[in-house]
Formats: C-alpha cells, structure tokens, sequence
C-alpha cells in the first residue's frame, strides 16, 4: 500500500535555513545540510527546500546547498524558490536536486512548465500553488507571496497538471506560519480536482493538523516547518501519531 | 571492479551517482559515461532511466552504438547489468509512453500505463511503498520482505514470462517492480532514493 508522506520543510535564505512567519519576521535556525540529515535519519519521507526569498536576490549559495546535502541524504529532495527557466532546473537537478518547484515562472510562463516536463520527465516538476482565499475563491499568488495574480487557483489546479506537473505543492498563504491548521476546504478541492498527488502546506501547528491533512485534505502527502523545526515533535512521534490514527505512514 | 553508469543525457542521474560513490567509498571505481570502450571493459553496468520511454530509448539510441555494447555487455557476455525506473522499462520488447517504442527486448513484454481505476488513484504512483518479494533475487540479500521503497512513475513493465518478476508492489494494482533474469537486474522503485535499505539494495549489486 502506498504510504503517505510527511515532508520537512526547511526555508533556506543566503545559505542558511530560517522559517517565515507569514512570508516574513525570519528567524535563523541552521545549516541545511545537517538539518536535512538529521530529518532524513529521522525518517522523513521526502525533504524540500525551499529558498523562499529567492525571486529577488542572489540565489547561488542554494547550489552549493544541494550539492552537499544530496551527497548525504538518500531520500527525495525537491528544491524551490526563484526557479526561472529550464536551465535554472537543469542545474538544480545537476547538482542532486530529485524535484524542482516552481512557482511565480509556472504563472508568468507556463511553457517553463511544458518544456521541462517534457525534457526531464513529469516525475521531478513539482508547482508550487501559493493560494489566498477571496471571497468564496482562492487567488494564486506570485513571488513569495507579494504579487496577487487574480488567477483561479482550483483552474490553475487542473491547468498545471495538463501542461505536465508531476505533482501541486499546495501553501495556503491564510495559514502559513499561523500553526492554526492546513486551509483543509482548499486541500481538498485542488486534490478532488486533480488526478496527480497535491502535497499540503501551511499552517501547521501539531500533529492533529497532519492527520486533518490527509484525512479531510486529501492530500498525498503532507509538509510542515516549525513543527519539527524548533523540536516540537519529532518525526518519529508524527508518523506514530498518524499510524494510530489509522493513516498508512512508512515507519 | 569497475561500475558503469551509462550516462546516455537522459534526465538526472545525480542521485544514482552520489548513492553508488556512497555505497563503494573508494573500494570501486564508479565511472559516469557513454564512452562505449569503457562499457565494455566494466565490471558491472547501471543503467539509469528519467522521463519517458520513448525519450529514453531515442537518448540511448542517439548514441551511436550504445544499443549495440549494452546487448553485447548483458546478452552476449552475460555480466550484470542494473536498471532502475525506465532503465528497467527500456528491459521490455515495447512501451506505450507518448507513442509505441521498440524497447531493447531483453525481457518479453510490454510497458504499459498503470490502470488507475478511472481515476480512483493518482498517477504518477508517487511514494514509499512496500515490496513483495516473490523471487529470491541476488539484490534482495538481507531485505527484508515488505520492505519500503521510493517510486515515481506511471508506467509499468508487464513481463509476458512471469518468471522473471523478483518483486511486485500493491497499488491501484499488482504492480510489477523488480525483475531478475539471469544476469540482467531491474527495479522500478529507486534504490538511490529509499534510504538505507536501499543503499543495501546498491551494496547487493555491486558485491555480486
């Protein structure tokens, strides 16, 4: 049976990992490369960067990041922040990224999407939703959170996995950072909408909300920061958690 | 010993690199090429697989005598030879992926779309899921049965001789995921990628 995941998430910033209160107030937690180790050691399923400020700075030191972070840890990792072009991916994946992410290039240009699961396979093109609610909608947002593009987030959905998205990471910009709980009705309508797996973020804040995720979410697989940031639970006491409660988890 | 991965430019090999220079240290030298003397001359070759079928095989055959050496290294000289997701596709006489696509024919049969059961389940089958082991294969050495593995794909290779399949997997289907025939291994899961007990499937191959 196929397993859920739970995915850590560490925002990486100039080489250094910090984590964003609502996209801002960052606090710096680390080195990624040990912080990866110490999660994939600790069983997670998958790890994801995602250099979160990127779209407007100097981006090179994420290289470097998952060049040595890929060396010592053999589980998926999916990289993200400031992906502009093929060759942006081209050279995440050359230096052992597993997934790319991309979010604002995928809104302003969905060919990025097209080529690049074309050349590399749908399996490693991940979109990165990040989505507002509005009224009785959700609006996709572009860079980092700052730009609303006034686009349909559930038609954006379904438009990214026809053009070749392997998978929707999907941030709940009401929710990220608040530790209130993943925005579970747009979870579950994207995952409902789509036929590939949408990964849940934003707004975690224990371990009930990971099972929420899943259950009422319908989410493949679940991500989640300061939670296992800052030691608040382990990644063994949250899969253990979810097993009990019925959820199939790889322990 | 010498191991090959066949870097044929087709999608990213990078994690089968890193896994491979982790699992040997400096005990064996792992070469990244397409040089076809250098096949030749391994000990032991990995043949990786990203994206489509079809973009595999047209990327294999773009390399001028590639097909040739791989068929003379597994068939004619019988040494091992490993292929993991599409690597292990390409196995197979045909795919379906984009267009139908003559495969390297080791391994009668077909590569076929995994039924998701209109729609029932997701596709790409992404995730860690467990393995039967249904045949003692070599690179199973110390696995334990129903042990965890990290797939990605929406393609499944249907062996006509169900005799070779060493693994399969429960998903929207029984899923086939590893083969063994005589010298020739596959995995559809990435062992590069399932964590120790993955590497363990690596050691296996290279301690053959």
């Amino acid at each position: 049976m196929l397993k859920n995941r739970i995915i850590p998430c560490l925002d990486v910033k100039n080489g250094r990992v910090v984590k964003g209160i609502n996209f801002v107030d960052l606090k710096d937690a680390g080195d990624p490369v040990e912080q990866a180790k110490i999660y994939s050691d600790g069983g997670a399923d998958e790890i994801c960067f995602l250099d979160i400020t990127a779209s407007n700075e100097n981006r090179d030191t994420i290289y470097d990041v998952v060049e040595k972070t890929s060396k010592k840890c053999f589980v998926p990792l999916t990289v993200g922040g400031g992906v502009r072009s093929v060759e942006d991916i081209n050279k995440l994946l050359n230096c052992g990224a597993d997934k790319v992410s991309i979010n604002t290039a995928a809104v302003e240009n969905s060919k990025v999407v097209v080529d690049s699961s074309k050349k590399f396979g749908s399996q490693c093109i991940v979109v990165a939703i990040d989505a507002k609610k509005n009224g009785d909608k959700w609006e996709v947002f572009t860079h980092g959170g700052r730009n609303n593009s006034g686009i349909d987030a559930l038609d954006y959905a379904e438009q990214m996995e026809k053009n070749g998205a392997g998978e929707l990471l999907v941030t709940s910009m009401d929710r990220d950072g608040t530790q209130v709980g993943y925005d579970i009705d747009l979870m579950s309508k994207i995952s409902s909408k789509v036929n590939i797996p949408v990964i849940a973020s934003g707004g975690v804040g224990n371990l009930d909300h990971l099972v929420d995720g899943i259950k009422l979410g319908k989410a493949s697989a679940v991500l989640a920061a300061s939670i296992f940031h800052y030691g608040k639970h382990s990644l063994k006491e949250a899969k253990e958690y979810l097993d009990s409660k019925g959820i199939p988890v790889r322990i | 010993m010498n191991v090959t991965i066949v870097d044929y430019k087709s999608g990213n090999i990078s994690s089968v690199i890193n896994s491979f220079k982790e699992v040997v240290k400096d005990k064996v030298t792992i070469e990244v090429t397409s040089d076809l003397n250098k096949i030749k001359s391994s000990d032991k070759v990995v043949l990786p697989g990203q994206g489509s079928f079809k973009s595999c095989v047209d990327a294999l055959n773009k390399i001028k005598g590639l097909t040739d050496t791989l068929n003379e290294f597994a068939i004619a000289n019988k040494k091992p030879l490993l292929g993991i997701c599409v690597g292990l596709q390409m196995f197979a006489d045909v795919g379906y992926e984009e267009t139908e696509t003559k495969g390297l024919g080791w391994i009668s049969g077909k590569v076929l779309k995994i039924d998701n059961q209109n729609g029932k389940y997701k596709l790409p089958h992404i995730g860690w899921n467990q393995i039967n082991i249904v045949k003692d294969s070599k690179i199973f050495k110390d696995i334990e049965n129903n042990s965890h593995m990290y797939f990605v794909h929406s393609y499944e290779i249907v062996p006509n001789d169900k005799e070779v399949i060493s693994a399969t997997t429960d998903y929207s289907s029984n899923i086939v995921c590893s083969v063994e025939k005589e010298n020739i291994f596959g995995t559809q899961f990435h062992p590069e990628k399932s964590d120790r007990i993955g590497l363990k499937i690596i050691d296996n191959f290279i301690n053959l």
